[in-house]
């Protein structure tokens, strides 16, 4: 292909697949993304996420389906894909051995920079990193979020018109998430097209123009984050009983006399309930009051992604405990070393 | 979100144009990649020096061991073992210099920064040729401390300056081309402990069944067979012409060609499993 067809679609796959020593890791997933949106890629620990960026960026071969970058094809064409993306992986893979600035020059010089202009470009990328202070730091001393920032810093060295990230956040605090949060909006109010992993809905929710659902390597809804909220119901009442024995009763109750279907959250007594219409919140709290179920608290919110993974997903119980961990783990010291 | 995407606002960004740009890097590129890829492993090197001990302590040691215990019943004594034995020595440290350029790599390339080398647009060639051409180091290191520590042992090489130096170079021509083996199998290998644990079964029989420390007339006949097609033992005899006599001899050719094939055949598989690691 030595012209290519104008498109503008910055990634462009139709029934990927990647199957690992029989199991399909990835299995029929279409993507498409436009040029100069957010995309994200939602789904828990071993969804495919990351299988299904490394095909994407030619660091696994493509088991079926195709998909084109740009317009470029990534099977027949790796070398002008790599060209085109700035490839930011789960793991922070930079040259442990040297400084952030030596990493910077190094990588700059590799994608072809003169000296001087890589040199410029390494400082340029340090300060606008909040690095500067670090920068001729062995990497080994670098804390968590340091080490994303210059892994983020090292792949827009060349000023790539496509950003992955995968899990850009996991495993950050909430402070360095943020920033980490508005690192992207800047790269997008650049003009960048950005396909995001996350495993978080808030995540998926204040960045991405639009959100894919994968889980066990196929996408379960796509939409944007309004239209898959809205899916669920228009809105939700959470419900938290003073007796929290009496949940699994109140759940029954309410799916067997108002045809309603709510879910129990991993916190004991309380449980949501999905509503087509607000007004239903009455109809719901009288026939819980005439059954003597006493409320603890009672809330009527917009359904969080969250609860549209869970609808959308199913298997409750497995699905919640990933997350608590995961949300744990987003908690603990930053600093130790991110190793898979 | 979407309102700060408008193409209006967002500043002119260096665009690159797929179709203009090469399907495949160049030779030129290449190289560059390949030296700057170099450089990084020079500082690896300079960062952590204990990588160094095998290519300082190895020459030293053996040298002196192996003169002093074989050199009065080889040759009668050690000064005229010499000739014989530190182109034997020169031969077997290249070889275990080379032996680490496949652990190194391997632990190397479970770090995540090859995952970064592997998402770049460089040739892949150049994550496996930078560290190759780094270690020319290492075996210039090995050459010369041997050659010295001969010296200092009362050798005095017949070929003269120009005799020490072409030896000196075939040494370091051959570590070069002979870790490429071990390039390839640190591409393949599970891990680095596998790497070393293969190296070494490859290395014992390359060293030890070669003419690098007896004279093949001293060996039975089926031995003395296989020590003859050794590549290692045209590569010591090679040296030992340029060392001992200081003439380019038909050993020379020999060794250089067994050196290009080696290149020819492990480079490219090297390249082709270190592409298709996951
Ligand atoms: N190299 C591999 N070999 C075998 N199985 C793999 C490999 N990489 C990923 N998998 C499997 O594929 C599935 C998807 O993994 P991954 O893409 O890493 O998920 P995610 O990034 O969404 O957490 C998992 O079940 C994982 O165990
Ligand atoms: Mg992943």
């Amino acid at each position: 292909m030595t012209s290519t067809p104008p498109t503008d679609l910055a990634v462009d796959a139709r029934g990927l697949v990647k199957t690992f020593a029989a199991q399909r890791a990835v299995f029929g997933v279409d993507l498409q993304v436009r040029r100069g949106e957010v995309l994200g890629v939602l789904g828990p620990n071993g969804a495919g996420k990351t299988t299904m960026l490394s095909m994407l960026a030619t660091l696994l071969p493509i088991d079926g389906g195709r998909a084109s970058v740009l317009g470029v094809d990534v099977a027949r064409d790796p070398h002008r894909v790599r060209r085109l993306l700035g490839v930011t992986g789960q793991y922070a893979s930079v040259d442990e051995n040297l400084t952030a600035t030596e990493n910077l020059r190094l990588f700059g010089r590799l994608l072809g920079l003169p000296r001087a202009q890589a040199r410029a470009r390494a400082d340029e990328l340090l300060e606008q990193f909040g690095l500067t202070d670090a920068a001729g730091r062995p990497i080994s001393q670098f804390s968590g979020g340091m080490r994303r920032r210059l892994d983020l810093a090292t792949s827009l060295i060349s000023h790539p018109p496509l950003i992955f990230l995968d899990e850009p956040t996991t495993g950050l605090d909430p402070r360095t998430r943020g920033q980490m949060w508005d690192t992207v909006r800047g790269l997008v109010a650049e003009g960048c097209t950005i396909l995001l992993t996350t495993q978080y809905l808030d995540e998926a929710d204040q960045l991405a123009d639009r959100v894919a659902v994968i889980d066990h390597g196929r996408k379960v809804a796509e939409g944007t984050p309004e239209q898959l909220k809205s899916s669920v119901g228009s809105s939700t009442l959470q419900v938290r009983l003073a007796d929290a024995a009496r949940t699994s009763e109140a759940v029954g109750l309410l799916r067997e006399r108002a045809g309603l279907a709510p879910s129990a959250s991993p916190e004991s007594g309380a449980f949501s309930v999905p509503l087509t219409e607000p007004d239903g919140a009455a109809d719901v709290l009288l026939l819980l009051r005439d059954q003597g179920l006493s409320l603890a608290s009672a809330a009527l919110a917009k359904p969080s992604l969250d609860e549209v993974f869970l609808a959308l997903t199913g298997d409750r119980t497995t699905r919640t405990e990933t997350m608590r961990t995961e949300t744990m783990r987003t908690e603990t010291d930053t600093s130790t070393e991110e190793v898979a | 979100m979407t309102t700060l995407t408008d193409p209006a606002q967002a500043p002119a960004r260096s665009w690159v144009d797929p179709a203009t740009t090469a399907p495949a890097p160049t030779l030129r590129e290449t190289w560059e990649q390949t030296l700057s890829l170099a450089g990084r492993a020079l500082l690896r090197m300079r960062r952590n020096p204990e990588t160094m001990f095998d290519v300082v302590v190895q020459p030293l040691l053996f040298t002196a061991m192996f003169a002093y215990i074989f050199g009065g019943a080889i040759s009668g004594d050690v000064s005229s073992y010499l000739p014989l034995l530190i182109p034997g020595i020169l031969g077997q440290t290249a070889l275990t210099a080379c032996m680490a350029t496949g652990t190194q790599l391997r632990e190397d390339m479970d770090k995540g920064v090859f995952d970064r080398f592997r998402s770049l647009p460089i040739a892949r060639i150049a994550p496996l040729a930078g560290p190759a051409v780094a270690d020319l180091l290492r075996y210039a290191i090995a050459a010369t401390l041997t050659i010295l520590t001969g010296v200092l042992m009362g050798y005095r090489p017949g070929g003269g300056v120009l005799g020490i130096a072409g030896g000196w170079l075939l040494v370091v021509v051959a570590g070069w081309s002979l870790s490429w083996i071990f390039t390839w199998l640190g591409t393949v290998a599970r891990s680095a402990q596998a790497v070393q644990g293969i190296s070494m079964m490859i290395m014992f029989p390359l060293t030890f069944l070669s003419n690098a420390f007896v004279p093949v007339d001293t060996l039975p006949g089926w031995l003395a067979a296989f020590v003859q097609v050794n590549p290692v033992s045209h590569v010591i005899s090679a040296v030992r012409d340029l060392l001992n006599t200081g003439q380019v001899t038909g050993e020379v050719g020999i060794a250089l060609l067994g050196c290009a094939v080696v290149v020819a055949v492990f480079a490219p598989l090297a390249v082709r499993s270190y592409s298709r690691k996951v």
